[in-house]
């Protein structure tokens, strides 16, 4: 087993938990409406959105998404800006690991918007190695159309569904 | 499923004995149905409920008729006349056929089936076909044994066996399809890989639903199934053999993420995406020693490979030129040609089990279609369309097509649906919960 391979493993680990938190997706951004989750506030780590260097503060305050045109990968200048602030919290919170999750809508075929997730979250991770983010805290992992956090069927929900979420994921690894 | 079937042939004296009432002249054309000219007219045929020689037998003659006219019905080729229009109901196996009563009724194929129940419950049933317009037996008699566990399996076999005397192509029924099962609302799907009879039947759970699974892909002989799981929280491809449900991930993934593999007709070779940065290509793996060979290196999303029948070359989607679109390369990687030049975007090509044809999905101005082109792309015929149908599978006779098609909306939800390659005898295919990526097997 390789390195890599390890590290994905405890990774994955902390992904599988996540998406087990039934209240992971209705704490999102306060900008986005919310309808897509209940039972927000499962807080799954200590210091709340008010104190600047918790990863509540990274997710609500900051933003830990960005949206992506349809079958497009580029940063939008929006995006860019949202995730200077990403590097910067990343910068002065240095034990943090992230991950970074790539999404698509569900307009696409399975294996292609895995694949363009992928693209997604690789476009976010390489930002925020070039704003100076060491690429040994970035991972990233696409859910392609598996995972939507808006379930309409038009483009007001297709629109926040085409993300790439910087997940936070504790200063576990090591 | 431990069914051993003994294949035996009835005895053919009655066949003798019948060949004395052919006096009369035949009809113009034989019974027969020529697949690819498309059938309009489905062929009447009747499925008398199956005769019970023995007490405890009793109860197997219905279902069985039942399954064997579902199957035939289900190819839009052949239509039932239903047991409520019959003039006369055969008793006995043995007796000479009354061609008159079935003419009557315009009924041009009549199959005739008997079953038994041994004392160790062992189920035997036998079948007749009669081409009833010129009043002759087709093909032989013959009698399939197995456990009462089995009967549908049997009930195929006939089918299959019918099916195939008359348009002179192999059946399909009696196979398996591998698909994902999938409960719970759109924003919080749980997955899981069952198993199935093409027809619905006998669902198995082959994995929990602890992780997403996606996409898994039969072996040429139906024994494994490659798959894509998030167990250790990314995309990664495992092994199902299919007899324990055990499951093992492939050695030696490289890359970020590996997914959307499917077997080489050998059977020992996969062939899958690697990503990589924002780069996806297409690899091979020997699977018993793990290694990989890249066949694909270009900044472009590739995906989605399938072999040809006869492994010797490769189709898969490509957004090299821009946008997604199929492409065929030699199984050993080199030169791809472009095959797809229609508007729109052309993903997830399967090759035909025949070589003639490659299945795909369209997207379209903002429709999916199902859709088969020649393997030069000549002659895309679109079979369905719909708000999202995707991945088609091939019946074993490339004949019929399964897919995905999934509604629209928050509540949507997705089924399996089948489609012969002409576009007609579009349905549903009855799961117990919703349902993907359907991977139909081989005739068993």
């Amino acid at each position: 087993m390789t390195h890599l391979t390890k590290i994905a493993l405890l990774l994955g680990a902390l992904a599988v938990s996540a998406c087990t938190n039934a209240g992971r997706f209705g704490q999102d951004d306060p900008r986005l409406d919310g309808s897509a989750g209940a039972g927000a506030g499962a807080g799954f780590v200590p210091g709340g959105a008010g104190d600047p260097s918790s990863p509540a503060y990274f997710q609500q305050a900051i933003g830990d998404r960005v949206l992506f045109l349809v079958d497009q990968s580029s940063l939008t200048a929006e995006a860019q800006a949202t995730l200077d602030q990403q590097a910067e919290w990343l910068l002065t919170n240095s034990d943090y690991q992230a991950v970074i999750e790539g999404h698509a809508d569900e307009q696409g075929t399975r294996e292609y918007n895995l694949a363009l997730g992928g693209r997604r979250a690789n476009a976010v991770r390489e930002y925020l190695i070039s704003r100076g983010v060491p690429a040994s805290r970035l991972r990233f992992v696409s859910y392609g159309k598996e995972r939507p956090i808006e379930i309409c069927s038009d483009e007001s929900c297709y629109a926040k569904n085409r993300r790439a979420v910087t997940v936070i994921a504790g200063s576990a690894v090591s | 499923m431990s069914v051993n079937h003994r294949v035996t042939q009835v005895l053919t004296a009655l066949t003798a004995a019948l060949a004395l009432l052919l006096a009369l002249p035949a009809q113009a054309a034989p019974l027969r149905i020529e697949i690819t000219e498309g059938v309009v007219e489905p062929l009447p045929f009747a499925v008398p409920d199956f005769i019970p020689e023995t007490a405890a037998a009793g109860e197997w003659g219905g279902k069985l008729a039942q399954v064997v006219a579902d199957d035939l019905n289900g190819t839009g080729l052949f239509i039932q006349t239903p047991q409520d229009a019959f003039i006369s109901r055969p008793t006995s196996f043995a007796a000479p056929v009354q061609y008159n009563d079935w003419k009557a009724i315009n009924v041009q194929a009549l199959i005739m089936g008997a079953v038994s129940v041994a004392d160790n419950g062992q189920l035997t049933v036998k079948f007749r076909v009669y081409d009833v317009f010129s009043g002759q037996e087709l093909g032989k008699g013959l009698q399939f044994q197995g456990t009462t566990e089995g009967w549908r399996r049997m009930a195929h076999k006939v089918a299959d066996a019918v099916y195939s005397r008359i348009t002179g192509e192999s059946g399909y029924f009696d196979s398996r399809v591998v698909y994902v099962s999938e409960t719970g609302p759109k924003d919080d799907r749980k997955k899981r890989l069952a198993i199935m009879d093409y027809d619905g039947a006998n669902v198995q759970y082959l994995t929990d639903s602890s992780s997403i699974v996606l996409a898994p892909r039969f072996s040429p002989t139906g024994d494994r199934v490659l798959y894509t799981s998030y167990a250790t929280g990314f995309p990664r491809i495992h092994v199902l053999d299919v007899g324990n449900t055990q499951s093992r991930i492939l050695e030696s993934q490289t890359g970020v993420m590996s997914f959307a593999p499917r077997f080489a007709p050998n059977g020992q070779t996969a062939v899958f995406s690697i990503s990589e940065g924002s780069n996806t290509d297409i690899f091979t793996m020997d699977l018993a020693s793990g290694a990989t060979t890249r066949l694909t290196n270009t900044p472009a999303i590739e995906t989605a490979p399938s072999y040809s029948p006869d492994g010797s070359r490769i189709v898969f989607e490509s957004d090299r030129s821009g946008s997604q679109q199929l492409y065929i390369m030699p199984a050993g990687g080199g030169e791809a040609e472009r095959i797809s030049f229609g508007p729109g975007r052309y993903g997830t090509p399967v090759w035909s089990p025949r070589g003639d044809l490659i299945a795909f999905t369209k997207q379209h101005k903002g429709r999916f279609h199902i859709g088969v082109m020649r393997t030069d792309g000549s002659e895309e015929r679109l079979l369905t369309a719909s708000f999202l149908d995707e991945g088609p599978t091939w019946a074993p006779n490339g004949r019929v097509i399964m897919f995905t098609r999934e509604t629209q909306g928050a509540s949507g939800q997705a089924s399996l649906y089948s489609v012969d390659v002409s576009g007609r005898s579009l349905r549903r295919v009855r799961t117990p919960d919703a349902a993907s990526d359907p991977s139909w097997g081989p005739l068993q």
